[in-house]
């Protein structure tokens, strides 16, 4: 939602990042602020991806250029554990299994280190027992989802509403879910939608990257960008999937070609 | 000549002419060997020298233990226990509920078993062209021989727990299980020190498993830091049996352990892994999956997690003899190096004499994926912490498959310290 006096998020200004040489991001001008939903569409290679993944500081990418300022700190200064610890949350397209280490038990490391680093009181064993069950119920999660290990033999549904269980009970900011539509069938998909619906309010704010419109029938955008060759090209509101859905992509780069002629 | 292989004393003659004459080819064998070096295939990774180089003697006294000085070993699911002190056989601190098995030292079963130990002791492990086999049976004396009558389920797991307390001392364990058709049990032997000087450890396991047996087997190998640990292991499968075993190798400054597996029809063996060793450890673990028949299946997952200067060694052959048609083997190896200097080789080897076979097999060498710690710390945990989980999370994909909860409890928090993942 689009609140009239609401703070920004995030403030992303000419940031250009590369992977083993090659730039990746071009350019991304980018602002988020609370109370917000954003999708950012693109095909493959756009660098959708690359981008979340820059957001959350993975070590692969180099940042050659640019700022990025999220709730008034630099943010390319941080650690990945930082920016999760200041309100930051990547839902991920592929979630890592863990054998051996027990759901119940991770939710609760991640949890209390979180809480703890923002000055609030840990959750013992029982009393986060109680809580996780509560933000399971959001999810529609069984109860045995808790004793199985991180993520292993999880199907790709149930490894994508951990994802979103770990956004209720940190509660971020930002939430950058990435792809978080793929593998889904509709009933997943809605019970993730559901779930992260009740999470978005005023105070936080939520980008959405995804490579198909479904998502945007359940969780519904303020604004839609068009990512094109690591920028991005254009952007509008929700109607703006819906286009892209029926027409493709090629007309948006086409209509940025043209304009850029022009002003050249 | 090594002190090892020189003159073999102390063994009290037996009643039992058969056993004597046992003991007696199996000197001669010893007389007829030598320590292997890197020069011989089988040892190219393993070098010996320093095991050489050390004066040894089997333990000529006794240490009295009470049952708190091992209390800490105590697997409560465990109704059996043999426990055996440097070598010797300790009545007071084992614990025998005969009611369903027959379980007991080699001694007590040695006149009323006469048939059936003479047609299998140490006819799986033979002595010939085996040194350190021939050793064992040169000094065979003390051994836990567990006898599971037909169809018999034994609920609880069986202890086997070897302790080494004196040092310079060479102890020959060894474990003969015989297993009637359709029984099942589970047999945990467990390998522990109560001291961190130099000794050596010199083991031989004998399993048979006669028709549908299913067998459990985990081993545990936690000797102390300068220790040298040299095991032979052996099971047997006739048809149908199933035979899941489960290895830890954690302790010991030089460990080797050789396990054969040989498969009947239709029978089906699970041969898992895990070496965790750090500083200038080395452990070595050659196994051979032999399938004699058809219609067998084999499992193995071998992982080692190798820090500091330490060095890993997997060779993991697989046999299909010809005839062995329908034979379904996978294997996999996965080695986790977490320093520059730290070293594995290893090597799958398939020997296949047969076109309808199914067998794969795959290895994998690296440090942790990037990607995971990542994952991690976008969870907020640190850098360090994130490495210490995914090295446990690598390891306790093996010990999972321990049967006896609280042993995998212990040893999963064995791995936890040592990797300083706190969870």
């Amino acid at each position: 939602m689009i609140y009239p006096d609401s703070k920004t998020i995030l403030e992303v200004r000419n940031l250009c990042a590369s992977v083993e040489g090659t730039p990746i991001l071009k350019n991304m001008n980018f602002t988020v602020k609370s109370g917000e939903i954003h999708a950012i569409m693109g095909l493959n290679g756009s660098g959708k991806s690359t981008f979340s993944k820059v957001l959350a500081g993975h070590p692969d990418y180099e940042i050659t250029s640019g700022t990025v300022i999220f709730e008034g700190k630099n943010l390319l200064e941080m650690e990945p554990e930082e920016r999760a610890r200041a309100g930051l949350f990547l839902a991920f397209q592929y979630p890592i299994e863990i054998p051996g280490v027990g759901n119940s038990q991770f939710l609760r490391l991640m949890y209390n280190t979180v809480q703890t680093h923002r000055g609030k009181e840990e959750l013992d064993p029982l009393e986060f027992d109680d809580f996780v069950r509560e933000k399971m119920k959001l999810l529609e999660m069984r109860e045995d989802f808790l004793d199985r290990s991180v993520n292993a033999g999880f199907s790709g549904g149930e490894k994508k509403r951990n994802e979103i269980l770990q956004m209720a009970m940190l509660e971020p900011s930002l939430a950058i879910l990435d792809e978080t539509d793929s593998g889904l069938d509709i009933d997943a998909l809605r019970i993730v939608a559901q779930g992260v619906n009740q999470l978005a309010n005023k105070d936080n704010a939520i980008i959405m990257v995804t490579h198909y419109q479904r998502l945007l029938n359940y969780i519904v955008p303020d604004f839609v960008h068009v990512m094109v060759d690591g920028r991005i090209i254009k952007s509008g509101g929700k109607e703006l999937a819906l286009e892209l859905e029926s027409r493709g992509y090629n007309w948006v780069s086409d209509e940025y070609k043209a304009a850029s002629r022009v002003a050249a | 000549m090594h002190s090892l292989l020189a003159g073999q004393p102390g063994v009290a003659t037996s009643k039992q002419a058969w056993l004597n004459k046992l003991r007696s080819s199996a000197v001669e064998s010893v007389s007829e060997l030598t320590i292997p070096t890197t020069r011989d295939e089988e040892w190219r990774f393993t070098d010996l020298t320093m095991l050489t180089k050390v004066s040894l003697q089997p333990a000529q006294t006794s240490v009295k233990l009470s049952a708190a000085d091992i209390q800490r070993f105590h697997i409560k699911e465990a109704e059996n226990c043999l426990v055996f002190v440097d070598g010797v056989y300790a009545a007071h601190l084992s614990k025998i509920d005969n009611s369903l098995i027959i379980l007991n030292n080699l001694s007590s079963l040695v006149d009323s078993q006469a048939a059936l130990l003479q047609a299998h002791l140490a006819q799986q492990v033979a002595s010939a062209g085996n040194v350190f086999a021939a050793l064992n049976t040169a000094q065979l004396r003390d051994a836990a021989v567990i006898m599971l009558p037909r169809d018999t389920q034994a609920k609880a797991p069986v202890h086997l727990l070897f302790i080494a307390t004196q040092k310079e001392v060479v102890s020959y364990p060894r474990t003969l299980l015989l297993a009637d058709n359709g029984c099942e049990a589970t047999v945990i032997e467990d390998y522990v020190s109560l001291q961190d000087e130099t000794y050596f450890t010199n083991a031989v396991t004998e399993f048979v498993l006669a028709d549908n047996a299913r067998i459990h087997h985990v081993r545990v190998q936690r000797e102390g830091v300068k220790a040298f640990h040299i095991a032979n292991c052996a099971a047997t499968l006739s048809r149908g049996s199933n035979y899941q075993s489960v290895n830890i190798a954690m302790g010991a400054r030089i460990s080797r352990y050789n396990l054969n597996v040989k498969l009947a029809e239709g029978a089906e063996c699970s041969a898992d892994g895990l070496a965790m060793i750090s500083g200038r450890q080395l452990a070595d673990t050659h196994t051979c999956i032999d399938h004699a028949q058809p219609h067998a299946i084999s499992r193995q997952l071998h992982k080692c997690i190798v820090g500091g200067g330490a060095h890993a060694v997997f060779n993991g052959k697989i046999m299909v003899r010809r005839g062995a048609h329908h034979t379904d083997s996978e294997q996999s190896n996965h080695t986790l190096l977490l320093t520059d200097k730290a070293h594995i080789d290893t090597k799958p080897q398939l020997e296949i004499f047969n076109d309808d076979v199914k067998c794969t097999h795959g290895a994998t060498i690296g440090q942790l994926d990037k990607d995971e710690v990542f994952y991690l710390q976008s969870r907020g945990v640190t850098h360090e912490h994130a490495r210490n989980m995914l090295t446990y999370a690598f390891g306790a994909e093996v010990i999972e498959r321990i049967p006896v909860a609280s042993l995998k409890h212990s040893l999963e928090q064995t791995v936890l310290e040592q990797t300083s993942a706190k969870i």
